[in-house]
């Protein structure tokens, strides 16, 4: 992605002393509340950017070690498609409401919009990119071709995401079970039925999920 | 989003020294609190994140269990000691969030979160929680989802925890740290009512961290059932939710545990319909005489005139699975 691509691009910023956060803390606050306009009048957009405190992450992303230095409100489905380009997590709602942008942290699922990045210190992160063994799709990314398990595709990579999970904690036994363990992933399109026959066939498929 | 410094202390002393300065406040899960912060409704300065602290346990106590206040929804849900010891617990939280929220949400975040009245979160709209003196929207606005008990003239918000409509039944202590060292709070007095300083959900004192929550032993493991009526099968705040527990012996209640989510400002304990029950026969009728006695001074705003039924029919439906 190109420089100019990036409209938020908060991990790139010049790097800033704490001691000068703190010192600057009182005004930034103002700052926050004060009108668009006005910070421009004074010519101060770009001030108020460099002013902000950048603190280090390193985090493993589909294996891969990351040592980033990033603006605290940085969220992790930011981070992962804003700065590291990887993009198959999607943006739904970014309030937590969705599921499309599940991906799995030390193994385990979460909602990557209410993940502040700098908490994945230290940990390994999945995405949907990290599912794959090299050009071999993962079984469930079989099974949702197979059976048809979406439509338009945006909320695919989150419920694949969550059904991975899903028959890993042994909460895929029954498709009862599968409904009420896959209800924070939302299908606009209404593939539902598709994902529970996809989930329930990768589970019975034989391979290891 | 406003800038924020971000900490990770190591010690529960370096928390506490940290949260004491200034407009501060502890991170766990996030999941209430980002998005509040996004929405522009918090706007803290400084995010202490706890996660570090080792308070995640579940264990046994001389007198009970004790849950550390950062051990996640899903972990203490599926926890072996919960499941057989505290049964209605485990039933409340599988029925609160997603699989997603619930691995990441916390006991005590879970405690703290904010009301999901749409005025409670709209900057653009008068709100007497989030900003005190502008008035209530709620009150002659949208406010289906709506407090039936304990509201006042300036909120009629409800708490929005599964959890804890559980955790009030089974008389759960809070534990909690400060300054001046350790408190308890019985899990009753934890959360208030709106009254006049609808922005105080809670009785923490600042500079407080919640560090866990015990539950005495109790012999409600056998006859429990959580009931939530929402808008979906799955993933939705309660209408209405009833948490019951009953200790039978035949079929004469020997105790008795009722609390409802949805319906007030705080988890809302049936302390008078538990009186009147216990000693009773389980019996239809009986359930429906303490739905009556819990309906007792409800009143309803409109859109939400609907839970004034739907209330005690949960109650009786609650208790009447709860025996069976």
């Amino acid at each position: 992605m190109a420089e100019n691509c990036k409209p938020a691009s908060l991990a790139t910023l010049p790097e800033n002393p704490r001691r000068t956060f703190l010192k600057q803390s009182s005004l930034l606050a103002a700052l926050a509340f004060t009108p668009a306009a006005f910070i421009n009048a004074g010519g101060g957009g770009e001030e108020i950017a460099t002013t902000l405190e950048k603190m280090p992450l390193q985090v493993e992303i589909n294996g891969v070690a990351h040592q980033l230095q990033l603006d605290s409100r940085v969220t992790l489905l930011d981070l992962l498609r804003e700065e590291l380009d990887l993009t198959g997590t999607k943006k739904g709602c970014d309030h937590g409401q969705c599921g499309a942008c599940t991906v799995h942290i030390n193994g385990v699922r979460v909602n990557s919009c209410l993940t502040l990045a700098l908490t994945t210190e230290g940990k390994k992160v999945t995405t949907i990119e990290g599912l794959a063994d090299g050009n071999k799709l993962h079984p469930m990314q079989d099974a949702f071709i197979k059976f048809d398990g979406f439509q338009c595709g945006y909320c695919t990579p989150g419920q694949i995401m969550s059904a991975v999970a899903c028959v890993r904690e042994g909460h895929a036994e029954t498709p009862d079970q599968i409904r009420e363990y896959m209800s924070g992933n939302i299908c606009r399109c209404g593939a539902y039925s598709n994902i529970v026959d996809a989930i329930v066939a990768a589970k019975q498929g034989g391979h290891t999920i | 989003m406003n800038p924020f410094q971000y900490t990770r202390p190591a010690t529960q002393k370096t928390a506490l020294a940290e949260i004491g300065k200034g407009n501060s406040a502890f991170l766990a899960g996030g999941t209430n609190l980002l998005d509040l912060m996004k929405a522009g409704v918090a706007s803290p300065e400084k995010l202490v994140d706890i996660n570090n602290l080792p308070m995640a346990g579940v264990e046994k106590t001389l007198t009970g269990l004790r849950i550390g206040a950062l051990a996640k929804n899903s972990t203490v849900a599926d926890h072996e000691l919960i499941r057989k010891n505290q049964p209605l617990l485990s039933l409340a939280f599988q029925a609160g969030a997603s699989p997603q929220l619930r691995n990441m949400a916390t006991v005590g975040g879970n405690m703290m979160q904010r009301t999901r009245c749409g005025y409670f979160y709209d900057t653009t709209m008068p709100c007497n929680k989030r900003q005190p003196g502008t008035g209530c929207a709620a009150i002659g606005g949208y406010n289906r989802m709506h407090a039936i008990f304990g509201t006042s003239d300036k909120c009629i918000a409800v708490h929005p925890s599964d959890m804890c409509v559980a955790l009030v039944a089974l008389d759960a202590i809070v534990v909690v740290a400060g300054s001046k060292g350790e408190r308890k709070i019985p899990f009753g007095d934890f959360h208030r009512l709106p009254g006049d300083i609808p922005e105080k959900d809670n009785t923490l004192q600042k500079g407080e961290l919640i560090i866990a929550v015990d539950i005495p032993d109790n012999n409600l493991g056998q006859h429990v059932h959580y009931l939530k009526i929402r808008d979906r099968t799955s993933y939705a705040f309660a209408l209405v939710s009833v948490a019951a527990a009953l200790q039978l012996d035949g079929n004469t209640i020997k105790e008795v545990r009722l609390a409802m989510g949805g319906v007030a400002h705080k988890p809302w304990r049936l302390a008078e319909a538990e009186k009147f029950l216990k000693g009773k026969t389980a019996a239809e009728a009986n359930f429906k005489q303490a739905a009556t006695l819990a309906m007792k001074g409800a009143k309803s705003f409109g859109e939400n005139d609907f839970k004034l039924t739907m209330a005690p029919n949960a109650i009786v439906e609650a208790l009447s699975r709860a025996a069976g």
